[in-house]
């Protein structure tokens, strides 16, 4: 059966790439199709009830959507604005002391149980590292490289890299250099000594992959983190109102004011290649839908093996997609409470976003297990309160709290169907120490294992960015080399994901750059 | 099919399957008949295997092929056993020619490519049943064919030393065959496969070889082999059939003009300069690809270097003036510029001229054909003699002989 309708373009895919490149492809005049597998779109973005009354979604903090996007999309007209107010801050929580309060853009200021000595170290390495991110954050934004020859203006836009990075003087650039390929430990152990600060830029560096501060390479997850901007703020971060499910709701309604029709419910099975070209979906309805121009917003490793399938491919391009890294090691914890929990911190910073890492040497430990396949049994993680941001999420005078938790391995010694009970006691461990009486106020916990997530969100390996982050797997690598500027092997298929450069995170610039080059007609 | 995967990926699984590489050299089940015929005592190594490079007298030895029956031993060449529901189409994204053709009992003469469309090796394609093949080569691939299953429902597997092979070819090979009880042998047609009892087993026959005469391979249990060489001599004792070494063979290949894979082309996988690889079009073998087929490995890259008029080299055959053969000479065009290299020449004694392989850079070859020479340096008791000598491009084959294809053969 083919749907009568024809379309330009079919989108796979309704999480937030997927929209972004469906309004900026719609916008541009093409008749866009988004078909999205799940009842709702947004994929771990979306907001969900776990628990009666109760609701969350598994990403949690806007820290990097770009504001390109926003512009592309209209998003404020659509009910979302951001302004430097809306910025949350961070806590660095421990039990028995106050916590040291972060604001602004990551940390712009400092404030509680710090001496001025360590403020200065703080705001002196924040200072260096948001600069030396600035260098690298034209290469997120754009095309990665391309090896076979660039246009005029790419050229110039590396050129312009290749500027600014002269711009910093001798002395800086040699340290850009130097640290480029380091570790978050020794990069903090040489500007910081307190405990709790490093192991926060530990945390932030380490989140979301499978690194710890120790290993080689782990200060770019932090770069990485700090060219995101909100609000027009490097380092920004936002507890949405409404929950994240509103910044998708936003997309959908940018999506449809655009044009673009929006089909839920609707699983892709196939890719329908014809003589080396994309044709068309077929769904696992078996009805087919057919367009000249398939976007793929799902997982690139998906995309190529289950959905277009080996016959139309190279074998290297086969190897090649299922030799990306992408096992995730973030659990998610939403629990159903009561009350809002004691946690040691002011009023106004528990409706941000709350870090448990007592040290570097912390998360270096809870990391270590992640490596032999078991748990943090002293995991380290970050917390939200969104139900303080937006009241509807729980019922009156009751809370969601919101935690992601490293490190949980997706591929346990064991299985998760036994470890998760004794992962979730040890999470449940430390946050009792941090706000005591927590326990009896939980009325329902739901803890998302990297399987979980997997299940619930069609993500391979329970990864929040569709293939680990890492140097190996980044700009043109990154998913591999031959589909790294968003066209594929198969003319008129295109990767739009986390998958894809520049990675993961609610940035929307995939979509943007893979919908451009669409438009285009070239990667 | 996901086990099966799991099964093929693993490092240590992959390196048990390939056991050749544990021997440090391997002897054909054949090894003790050409041992005890052996009068040279000049042996080579064949993908592992002592194989001859001459057992008696090499000019003796090439005219058996010619005017008799000559055995060669094909046990050292790469098998693999493909089989099952998905057998078809993973040889047809495979290799470069329409695998849906390929009817049961049939063999094809085919090559594969890597992702950027260059050659891996050319071989024989072997179609058992419906549902299992048997793919012959000159190099191995295992790592390579068991990635490229993924996704099929088939399973790939080395039977190398499993099969013995033996190549029984030239005028009276036919007339040995069927007086060693192969009954309707003469019935084949070029590129059949048929399969005859043999003692408590059987034994398969294909019309096949690489010698461009009449003739046959013959692929048996390992264990077999020897009684069925008995057999063999014993039935073609009458008819002239001798064991030949591969110097002989290589003659009659070249007059042919079949290409061998690492002698006139360097395969994409042992290639270490960049542009020594070469694709389909480049080698002679533009003819296999096959447009109207699915999607096979490499379309797209050689599809690109069509249209885009990237391909650099090209294959032709050459007539030498003189008798002095000129092999890995350079050859020139205006006996100044060079324009490519010999791979394998000879003075051909069925042709009776001085026949040669070379690779061409283009557009030497293909636009530019006239006024190229050969310089042969001539090794005359410890003395180069150099020789500018004039080359003609010609057609393959060099020597086309009408008993290769004749059904019935003449029963010499």
């Amino acid at each position: 059966m083919t749907s009568s309708e024809s379309f330009d373009v079919i989108v796979i895919g309704g999480g937030h790439n997927g929209l972004v490149a469906a309004t900026v492809l719609a916008k541009g005049g093409r008749k866009v199709l988004v078909l999205e597998a799940a009842e709702e779109v947004g994929g771990p973005a979306r907001t969900q009830e776990f628990f009666p009354g109760y609701r969350a979604s598994t990403a949690h903090v806007l820290n990097r959507l770009h504001p390109d996007v926003v512009k592309a999309l209209g998003l404020s007209r659509h009910g979302l604005t951001f302004a430097r107010a809306d910025l949350a801050s961070t806590a660095l929580i421990s039990p028995g002391r106050d916590p040291i309060l972060l604001t602004g853009g990551w940390g712009e200021k400092i404030d509680g149980d710090v001496s001025e000595t360590e403020k200065q170290a703080w705001l002196a390495m924040r200072a260096q590292l948001v600069r030396y991110a600035a260098i690298l954050k034209p290469f997120l934004a754009r095309l990665p490289p391309g090896l076979e020859g660039m246009s005029l203006s790419e050229t110039l836009g590396f050129g312009g890299a290749a500027l600014a990075l002269k711009r910093l003087g001798t002395e800086d650039m040699r340290d850009f250099l130097r640290m480029m390929l380091m570790n978050v430990h020794d990069v903090a152990e040489e500007h910081l000594s307190g405990n709790l600060l490093k192991g926060f830029v530990a945390f932030e560096a380490t989140l979301g992959s499978h690194l710890g501060p120790r290993s080689p390479t782990s200060l770019l997850g932090l770069y990485y983190r700090l060219t995101g901007e909100m609000a027009g703020v490097s380092g920004g971060q936002v507890v949405p109102k409404g929950g994240m499910g509103a910044v998708v709701a936003a997309m959908r309604k940018a999506a449809e004011a655009a044009g673009a029709s929006t089909r839920t419910g609707a699983e892709v099975s196939r890719i329908l290649v014809e003589k080396g070209s994309a044709a068309g979906v077929r769904l696992a309805d078996g009805s087919e839908v057919r367009a000249p121009a398939v976007v793929s917003a799902i997982n690139p490793r998906t995309t190529f093996i289950d959905l277009v399938g080996s016959s139309e491919l190279d074998t290297g391009v086969v190897r090649k997609a299922r030799a990306i890294r992408m096992k995730g090691n973030v659990a998610k914890l939403h629990l159903a409470l009561s009350a809002v929990p004691a946690f040691r911190a002011p009023r106004e910073a528990l409706a941000g976003r709350l870090v448990i890492a007592s040290s570097s040497e912390a998360v270096e430990r809870a990391f270590n297990p992640a490596k032999y396949g078991e748990f943090s049994p002293e995991p380290v993680m970050e917390i939200v309160l969104p139900s303080l941001s937006d009241p509807s999420l729980a019922p009156a005078g009751a809370c969601v709290l919101s935690a992601n938790v490293q490190f949980a391995p997706y591929n346990l010694k064991g299985g998760w169907e036994t470890g998760k009970p004794a992962f979730l006691a040890a999470i449940m461990a430390v946050l009792e120490r941090h706000a005591p009486g927590i326990g009896r106020l939980v009325r329902h916990a739901e803890l998302l294992t990297p399987a979980d997530i997997e299940a619930r969100y069609r993500m391979p390996g329970g990864h929040w960015h569709h293939g680990e982050l890492q140097v190996d797997q980044m700009l043109v690598n990154r998913p591999f080399f031959g589909a790294e500027r968003y066209a594929t092997p198969i003319d008129g298929l295109w990767l739009v994901s986390a998958g894809s450069h520049p990675g993961g995170g609610i940035s929307g610039v995939s979509g943007l750059n893979a919908a451009r080059a669409v438009m285009k007609g070239r990667g | 099919m996901e086990r099966d995967i799991a099964m093929t990926t693993q490092p240590a699984t992959r390196r048990a399957a390939q056991s050749h590489i544990e021997a440090v050299r391997l002897e054909s089940p054949f090894h003790p008949r050409f041992a005890a015929l052996s009068q040279q005592n000049d042996w080579y190594s064949w993908a592992g295997y002592k194989a001859p490079h001459s057992l008696w007298d090499e000019e003796m030895e090439y005219f058996a092929i010619r005017s008799q029956t000559a055995v060669f031993d094909i046990s050292p060449m790469v098998k693999y056993r493909i089989e099952g529901p998905g057998a078809e189409a993973f040889c047809n994204r495979l290799t470069l020619r329409n695998v849906a053709k390929l009817k049961p009992g049939k063999v094809q003469y085919t090559a594969w490519c890597d992702d950027e469309g260059h050659v891996l090796d050319d071989g024989t394609l072997f179609r058992l049943s419906a549902s299992r093949f048997r793919l012959c080569c000159q190099e191995r691939h295992l790592p390579w064919l068991l990635d490229s299953a993924i996704g099929f429902d088939v399973t790939v597997r080395e039977e190398t030393e499993e099969v013995a092979g033996l190549a029984v070819q030239g005028p009276t090979s036919c007339a040995v065959l069927k007086d060693a009880g192969l009954a309707g042998v003469e019935t084949m047609k070029p590129f059949d496969i048929r399969v005859f009892p043999f003692g408590a087993g059987e034994v398969t026959v294909s019309r096949t070889g690489f010698t461009g005469d009449l003739g046959y391979e013959l692929f048996i249990d390992a264990a077999s082999a020897l009684p069925l060489w008995d057999h063999l001599f014993a039935a073609g004792k009458l008819r002239g059939i001798r064991a030949i070494g591969y110097t002989a063979l290589n003659r009659a290949r070249i007059e042919t003009g079949f290409i061998v894979a690492n002698a006139d082309f360097v395969t994409a996988e042992h290639a270490v300069r960049a542009d020594r690889v070469r694709m389909p079009d480049e080698i002679g073998l533009d003819w296999m690809v096959d447009l109207d087929k699915p999607y096979f490995n490499g379309r797209r890259a050689i599809e690109r270097a069509r249209r885009e008029g990237t391909l650099k080299h090209v294959l032709v055959g050459l007539e030498i003036e003189g008798n002095v053969p000129a092999e890995h000479a350079i050859v020139y065009h205006r006996k100044t510029k060079e324009a490519g290299l010999v791979t394998a020449a000879i003075w051909s004694p069925t042709g009776k001229r001085n026949i040669a392989i070379a690779s061409l850079e283009r557009p030497y070859g293909t636009r530019i054909v006239d006024d190229l020479w050969v310089e042969i340096y001539a090794l005359r008791e410890l003395r180069y003699q150099k020789l500018m000598k004039r080359a003609k491009i010609v057609e393959r084959p060099f020597v086309k002989l009408a008993r290769r294809t004749l059904t019935p053969p003449g029963d010499f």
